[in-house]
């Protein structure tokens, strides 16, 4: 089982709001690995669209990303991908 | 009679009965179960689940029918909210070791969120509480076997007055049985501002108190224009306000009307006015507003919001349905105008300092031959089947105009060794949006059949103003002297060598700048489709004689709001009772 864990900047325009948040999670949900996503000390799941919210993540915040399962590698590239994009 | 003020969220006048639709209120339960009865709440909640998807998917497919794809998109963020497993193992954890029924678990859980969300010092996501709260009432209305409140029912012509609608609300309603919408939150941006513009009814958002002072009944005028609401107007108020709704239903009248007529001043000048187009959606409002084909066919929508790069074939047909629909018109196709980093095969693209001075349209289609040329392969083949023009994007200067016509000259080769039909006389112009671009018009004209002018841009690089900064937002002028210099030049220098000229920003659907531009020469004028009415009516009305006669004076004026108030006396001059009305289309 593989874990990847690193700080990304979040890059995305509006940050992950209501949109931005529901591709996340659409993305998050193709894979079998458990990802969480963690700022200011709260842990919460990555594959939960109301958990994302409430995390209020803004363009330029520092979130910790949590990858743990068989497709690690490829699941942590496309999201963080993701998260750093900077379209809308 | 009470006057409310609000905020003028969609134009127009709304007279009739108030229908007041209060926030539907539930009553929950709450029960203990039994062990046993777990399993029985468990399969409760699925199944409210399930059934909720079902009628959300339903109500995106209509939504998307009648307004189209990007209104339904918001009920993507609801159906995840339905299968948010976070939630859902919240809801059933209550269950289990609360032993409580599942409708008192799921609006607990809610509840929980909803505050969360709330706590958070972010306007725009608080506002996403009316989202979740939306989707909650469906289920809740599932879990307690209500039925959904259809205001497809209403069976007269009425006024909405609400506290706010739900997105799914305003968008099951009746149109033709709606005058107006009064809400009592919201701002011109909010969900419903946005769908009674698009839909074309009067609003008035914000108003605060109107739930307080409105009842089911009460007579209604609403002035979308002004932000205003009277309540149980006097004869005399109903009588004035009778008179102007009949005027502009008139006056709507006569602009649907003379939409197919052509934009000729009164001394026979004819000048194109045609539509910018950002999605293919908007293709049906080409004909309703009358436009003369599309003067800015935007093709970034193609390559945005994608992990790969769109094929030959997939532009081909994209641009080929376009041509198709706007046919006899012409279609201008510009190339894409985005940069380097939003093409997500290129990760290794650095983050730029000032984007808009960075890597973006001509320089990265430059410098990505590969990209380039499999658009430009695609709009030239969908060149065969109408009137299309290309043109070229953030141009600085005649290399990169020459390297594009360069590749395009390739592509046309290629094409004609594959044996595929393109219009081999394709016109090819360059946008004039950079400074550099507009003082050497006349060597750039040389190489183009047309130029467009992009004000949007234009003024934003000649000025030094990110319009987007609300601290400088101020300085954004298309009246300053310096961009009517810039823009009188590029004209002068076009005409010289025989080539027309065009604009497609903003400035351009603006009546007191078309006013000027008709005087400069200006040969076509593209904006937003619902603009194009109001300055075909215009042009109708004046004289290119006496536009040209106000130019000299109007470039000695040394600033813009100068520049917009004697602009402003003139057009009065010449419209006169004209003027209140046209500017008011």
């Amino acid at each position: 089982m593989e874990r990847i864990e690193k700080e990304i900047m979040v890059n995305n325009v509006h940050g992950l709001h209501a949109r931005p948040a529901a591709l996340f999670v659409q993305m998050a949900n193709q894979f079998d690995s458990s990802i969480m996503l963690e700022k200011d000390g709260e842990s919460v799941d990555g594959k939960s669209i109301i958990a994302i919210l409430s995390l209020g993540i803004n363009k330029g915040a520092v979130v910790k990303m949590t990858v743990e399962g068989h497709d690690a590698p490829e699941a942590f590239g496309k999201l963080e991908e993701f998260l750093q994009e900077s379209n809308d | 009679m009470i006057k409310l003020k609000g905020i003028a969220a969609s134009g127009g006048i709304g007279i009739g009965k108030a229908y007041f639709i209060g926030v539907e209120e539930f009553t929950i339960p709450k029960r203990k179960i039994s062990h046993e009865g777990i399993s029985q709440e468990i399969y409760r909640l699925e199944e409210g689940l399930i059934a909720t998807r079902k009628e959300i998917a339903s109500l995106q497919k209509r939504i998307s029918d009648e307004l189209g794809f990007d209104h339904a998109k918001i009920f993507e963020a609801h159906l995840l909210v339905l299968e948010d497993r976070v939630l859902i193992e919240d809801i059933i954890g209550q269950i289990k070791n609360k032993k409580v029924n599942v409708e008192y678990a799921f609006s607990e859980s809610i509840k929980k969120y909803v505050n969360t969300l709330l706590g958070l010092d972010d306007e725009y996501l608080r506002e996403r509480v009316i989202d979740i709260e939306d989707v909650s009432r469906r289920v809740l209305r599932k879990l307690l076997k209500k039925e959904t409140v259809s205001l497809q029912e209403l069976k007269e012509k009425v006024v909405i007055v609400t506290h706010d609608l739900a997105p799914s609300q305003t968008a099951s309603l009746p149109k033709e049985n709606i005058l107006g919408f009064v809400t009592d939150v919201g701002g011109i941006t909010s969900h419903t501002a946005i769908i009674a513009r698009s839909l074309g009814i009067p609003a008035v958002v914000g108003v605060e108190i109107a739930t307080k002072n409105i009842k089911s009944g009460n007579n209604l005028i609403i002035d979308g224009s002004a932000g205003e609401v009277l309540v149980n107007p006097t004869t005399k108020v109903f009588k004035e306000y009778r008179k102007k709704f009949e005027k502009i239903a008139k006056e709507a009248k006569a602009v649907h009307i003379s939409k197919a007529i052509k934009a000729r001043t009164k001394d026979k000048r004819e000048i194109v006015v045609s539509a910018n187009i950002e999605i293919p959606e908007e293709l049906p409002l080409i004909h309703k507003f009358g436009a003369e084909g599309v003067g800015l066919y935007r093709t970034e929508y193609i390559f945005l919001g994608r992990r790969d790069l769109p094929f030959e074939e997939e532009q081909y047909h994209a641009y080929l349905n376009v041509v198709k629909k706007v046919k006899p018109y012409s279609v201008i196709i510009r190339t894409i105008d985005i940069g380097g980093d939003k093409f997500l095969s290129q990760p290794t693209v650095p983050v730029e300092m000032s984007p808009f001075l960075g890597w973006r349209a001509i320089r990265f289609c430059l410098g990505r031959p590969d990209v380039f040329k499999v658009q430009l392969r695609a709009i030239l083949r969908a060149s065969a089947e109408g009137n299309v023009k290309i043109m070229f994007p953030m141009i600085s200067g005649v290399e990169e105009l020459k390297e594009a016509k360069r590749l395009l000259q390739e592509c046309k080769q290629e094409l004609k060794e594959e044996g595929k039909k393109f219009d081999k006389r394709i016109s090819v112009g360059t946008m004039i949006e950079v400074p550099s671009a507009a003082l050497t018009a006349d060597v750039l004209a040389e190489e183009s059949d047309f130029f467009s002018i992009g004000t949007n841009d234009l003024i934003q690089y000649s000025l030094a103003v990110d319009r987007a900064n609300e601290k400088v937002a101020y300085l954004y002028e298309p009246g300053h002297p310096a961009v009517l210099r810039l823009v009188k030049s590029v004209i002068e220098a076009a005409h010289k060598k025989g080539i027309w000229v065009g604009m497609c920003g903003e400035m351009s659907g603006e009546p007191l700048f078309a006013f000027l531009l008709v005087g400069l020469g200006l040969d076509e004028f593209s904006m937003a489709p619902p603009r194009v009415p109001r300055i075909k009516e215009l042009i109708r009305h004046i004289k290119y004689e006496d536009a040209k006669s106000i130019v000299e004076r109007v470039l000695k004026l040394s600033t813009a709001s100068e520049v917009e108030k004697y602009l402003q006396q003139e057009l009065k001059k010449i419209l006169k009772d004209d003027f209140n009305r046209i500017l008011m289309i």
